[in-house]
């Protein structure tokens, strides 16, 4: 009958189908579970940026059900605790502008050292050098964010406020303090993406008569420039992220303003206030530290999405 | 010699090193476990107390600093015995104890702080403040009445007295998460009805309040009597004026006497440590407070820069336990 | 590209090393003073009773950070064990397995976020899911929930190297082992991880100093300040040093505290050096240096030595 006939094409056409997930020998069984592990652990990395943007998530719903999300990003006064002008104010903007001048500006000391630190050692120094020279600056990475926020306090600000008129408490502490701390990340991983490319392709440039420098600038950082960029998207993630250095050394200014050489806060230099300090949870003051984090969440997410289509552009291959 | 060997020797020394620790020191599992949470501004007494009380193996006081909000968050979960306070536990807190099932909360006094005002010790002008001048210096308020008539927000140190620089002050503070900042709100503005300012330098951190203030000669600020009498060389301490003739007549600096006989006022600051009932009814938490009480404990407060209770108020703690 | 002369080109390089040698200076150079001053602080601190005794409240001579210690050593211990197998497990499976696809890019820009996260928020998403709600697994806020925390924290630094230490190695490796009728994983496995183990020591050093280092998640966590016994498992509560170091932080000099009232020293005595407890502070910060130093001179041997094979 025809609808036989059909029913017993389908069958073939699915077993068919099935037939090429079913493993055909020995080894592949051993293959699809490898794969299945390295899935769940991709996954796990998943599953925790998703629960910490939700665990933010509810708060903040809270938050904007009493402060209006127009006056959460429109304004440009942040006192959630001292009133200001009869009420608490809950303006977004001096944080937002605190937190992107400070990681622009650290960025900016700290992309370019960390950098000019890695072509060095990988392209001119010698070995004793760079055997030295590259675990002191992985110690760099280690020290105590505290530590770094007493240095600012104590020794980087004085400086400032003799050579710049900067007030005891500034951002620009912070940003120097921070801009060096980042240094060991760009460091050491645009010296391991350096270290990666084969050395075929610097001979070459240097058997066709390029100087040093140029072969250096031209192939090596070209074929090692996705490993590069991933040093500076971490680096600057990292001086985004810092807390204890803008909590202890960079004051706490309420006003939009961009004069870094005077009080500033950043977004999570108040989260991690808020979170080890006194006050009650449950109330807006202290809801405010997830609907500020929540905001730097999207931020950032915004920024990693957009650096991560520019990477697929740069994925260079090796031969 | 292979990367598989180097990793190889290091597993090996590592688990060796493991296991003695272990070993070494395993008979300290066993001991009962008392876990104190709570202000960072308490935290020295309570840390005192517990390493002159501690047994290995016996009784362990654990101590922590999530600040006094966190601390009482913690304990009406059930999750510490005993809470740190620089304040008294608020309407809200104790409600929310209640709600997980803690009750029996028992406050009780353990030490004072002189919380003192203090300038650079180039300001030669200014030996002492009255309270309303404090709340002139501190509000936000501009209008002619404010401080109880006192006057208006002062930003020049000759707005108080002609005598003195035509300069700005300069405030320095504890930040607003910090019991202090809501102490020194609650004696000095909210008797006048004023909101503070938020013209101030605030740090979380004391150390860094006397930095700012050691190197600014037109500073103002206040913390901690400890942070104050350590710096003498750079740091000059204000005789403060309560205007009540019968606590003391006229300015009165801070010092183990003043605050105990409560004559430096109103900045004598109480300090607290919090029970539940399940927590109290422990015999070692209960012991704990007994030694801290005591006069070896009492002397332990004294070696951290508070000012000890005076023989009544011990007796008042102890009888509620 | 225009031509120019041989010797603007030597000018051009010398200025330009010039520059990065200065970068390396002043990198080196902040680290020196940042050290100089932290270990002429430590000095009259650093002696054997910081290393073995517990801390303490009112002798500044007599602190120690033998808890913390042996309490950050479990804590780093465990993320390392955590995070590495995970992070790279993840990192290889993004990069060798994941099909290119925008679901890919967009949960690798999901990984590349939390780098970004202030550290914190790693403590309050620790705080109620560690300590709170896996309560029964972790046994509150123990060293194996500091260490989990910490997992998460250092995890997508582990993964993003990984990525990009996989992406380096050549793809003659690896299309040569699949030619001789390798498995993808067996390709995997026997040539392109080998190759690219110098990146992932890398990963391991970062993730490592970072959770050495990083001090307000575990204060949120309900890491301690004091305890007089060395934690004995993974459910045992602990002390880190980086808290230690900055509670000793907070308490005030002590270098004029009234003799009397003190009542520890004789008035005969030199008044403490450095001040007391900035002192301990500082030689908790040299503690710390100096198993970071330790861990990384290892690291970087090995390294050095899989470096040095490839060509």
């Amino acid at each position: 009958m025809s609808g036989d006939t059909e029913g017993l094409q389908a069958r073939t056409r699915l077993k068919g189908a099935l037939a090429s997930l079913e493993p055909r020998y020995v080894w592949e069984v051993g293959e699809k579970a490898v794969r299945a592990v390295l899935f769940l652990a991709a996954a796990f990395a998943i599953v925790m940026a998703i629960a910490i943007g939700l665990s933010l998530l509810g708060p903040t719903v809270s938050f904007f059900g009493k402060v209006s999300p127009l006056e959460f990003f429109g304004g440009t006064i942040w006192s959630p605790d001292i009133p200001v002008g009869g009420s608490v104010q809950f303006g977004v903007l001096p944080l937002m502008v605190g937190t992107l001048l400070v990681a622009g500006a650290s960025s900016a000391i700290g992309l370019p050292l960390g950098f000019g630190a890695a072509i060095y050692l990988r392209e001119y120094a010698p070995g004793r050098v760079r055997e030295i020279v590259k675990p002191v600056l992985e110690i760099l990475a280690g020290i105590p964010t505290v530590v770094l926020g007493f240095f600012a306090l104590l020794v980087v600000s004085p400086f400032l406020q003799s050579w710049f008129g900067a007030s005891f408490f500034s951002g620009a502490n912070a940003i120097v303090v921070i801009g060096i701390m980042i240094v060991p990340i760009v460091s050491s991983l645009s010296e391991d993406a350096l270290t990666a490319v084969p050395t075929d392709l610097r001979d070459g440039a240097l058997a066709l008569g390029a100087t040093r420098f140029e072969a250096t600038t031209r192939v090596v950082v070209p074929a090692g420039l996705s490993g590069i960029g991933a040093s500076f998207l971490l680096a600057f993630s990292r001086a985004v992220g810092e807390t204890m250095v803008v909590l202890i050394a960079a004051g706490q200014h309420i006003r939009l303003h961009f004069n870094i050489f005077d009080q500033m806060t950043t977004m999570s230099g108040f989260i991690a206030k808020r979170a080890t300090g006194d006050v009650p949870s449950g109330t807006p003051v202290y809801d405010a530290l997830f609907a500020v984090g929540f905001t730097l969440f999207v931020m950032t997410l915004l920024l990693n999405l957009t650096s991560n289509r520019l990477r697929s552009h740069f994925r260079e291959e090796y031969e | 010699m292979s990367m598989g060997v180097i990793i190889a020797v290091i597993v090996v020394i590592a688990a060796v090193v493991g296991a003695v620790a272990y070993y070494a020191f395993v008979a300290q599992g066993g001991a009962e476990i008392v876990v104190v949470d709570g202000s960072s501004t308490v935290f020295p007494v309570t840390f005192a107390w517990a390493e002159a009380f501690n047994v290995p193996g016996q009784r362990q006081v654990v101590v922590r600093f999530s600040g006094t909000g966190g601390g009482f968050e913690k304990f009406c979960r059930g999750e510490t015995d005993l809470s740190d306070a620089s304040r008294p536990i608020r309407q809200s807190e104790t409600d929310l104890c209640t709600s997980n099932g803690i009750t029996g909360i028992e406050e009780f006094l353990v030490a004072y702080d002189g919380l003192s005002v203090v300038v650079n010790h180039n300001n030669i002008w200014a030996e002492n403040l009255t309270v309303a001048q404090l709340c002139r210096i501190w509000t936000s308020n501009t209008s002619a009445g404010a401080c109880g008539g006192a006057g208006a927000h002062v930003t020049r140190w000759n707005e108080l007295d002609p005598n003195w620089p035509a300069q700005d002050i300069n405030l320095y503070g504890p930040g607003t998460d910090s019991g202090t900042f809501d102490y020194f709100v609650e004696v000095i503005l909210d008797p006048f009805d004023e909101a503070i300012t938020a013209d101030f330098l605030p740090s979380e951190d004391d150390n860094f309040l006397v930095q700012g203030i050691a190197g600014d000669q037109y500073a103002l600020g206040y913390f901690g009597y400890a942070y104050a009498i350590a710096n003498p060389a750079s740091l000059k301490i204000l005789a403060i004026d309560d205007e009540d003739p019968a606590n003391g007549d006229g300015p009165i600096l801070p010092s183990e006497e003043t605050v105990k006989d409560r004559t430096y006022a109103p900045l004598s600051r109480p300090l607290y440590v919090y029970g539940n009932g399940r927590s109290l009814g422990r015999q070692v938490v209960e012991d704990f407070l007994r030694f801290g009480f005591s006069s070896q404990g009492q002397v332990l407060v004294g070696q951290t820069g508070y000012v000890t209770l005076n023989a009544n108020e011990v007796q008042a703690q102890l009888a509620k336990l | 590209m225009k031509l120019r002369s041989l010797r603007l080109r030597k000018a051009i390089e010398v200025t330009f090393v010039a520059v990065f040698l200065i970068s390396i200076v002043v990198a080196l150079g902040t680290l020196a003073m940042l050290l100089g001053s932290v270990v002429s602080t430590a000095l009259p601190y650093l002696r054997t009773e910081v290393v073995v005794n517990y801390a303490s409240a009112v002798n500044p001579l007599q602190a120690g950070y033998a808890a913390a210690i042996v309490g950050t050593l479990w804590v780093v211990g465990l993320t390392l064990l955590f995070s590495i197998p995970l992070g790279v497990a993840a990192g290889v499976y993004l990069e060798e397995y994941a099909p290119r696809s925008r679901l890919t890019r967009f949960l690798e820009a999901g990984v590349a976020n939390l780098a970004g996260v202030p550290s914190v928020v790693f403590g309050l998403l620790g705080l109620a899911l560690f300590v709170r709600i896996l309560r029964d697994i972790t046994g509150g806020p123990t060293v194996l929930a500091g260490a989990l925390t910490m997992t998460i924290l250092v995890f997508p630094y582990v993964v993003i190297t990984t990525q990009e230490a996989v992406r380096a190695v050549p793809a003659s490796l690896r299309e040569g082992a699949l030619a001789l009728g390798a498995t993808k994983w067996q390709a995997i496995r026997g040539q392109v991880l080998p190759a690219g183990a110098p990146g992932l020591l890398t990963a391991v050093i970062l993730a490592a100093s970072r959770a050495m280092g990083e001090t307000a998640p575990l204060i949120v966590i309900g890491a301690t300040f004091f305890q007089s016994y060395l934690p004995s498992d993974p459910r045992s509560f602990f002390v880190a040093l980086p808290v230690q170091i900055y509670g000793y932080v907070g308490l005030p000099r002590q270098d004029f505290l009234d003799l009397n009232r003190n009542g520890i020293l004789d008035p005969g005595e030199p008044l403490l050096a450095s001040g007391g407890w900035p002192g301990v502070a500082a030689a908790g910060i040299v503690i710390l240096l100096v198993i970071l130093f330790a861990f990384n001179i290892v690291a970087m041997v090995a390294r050095n030595r899989m470096q040095r094979r490839r060509l």
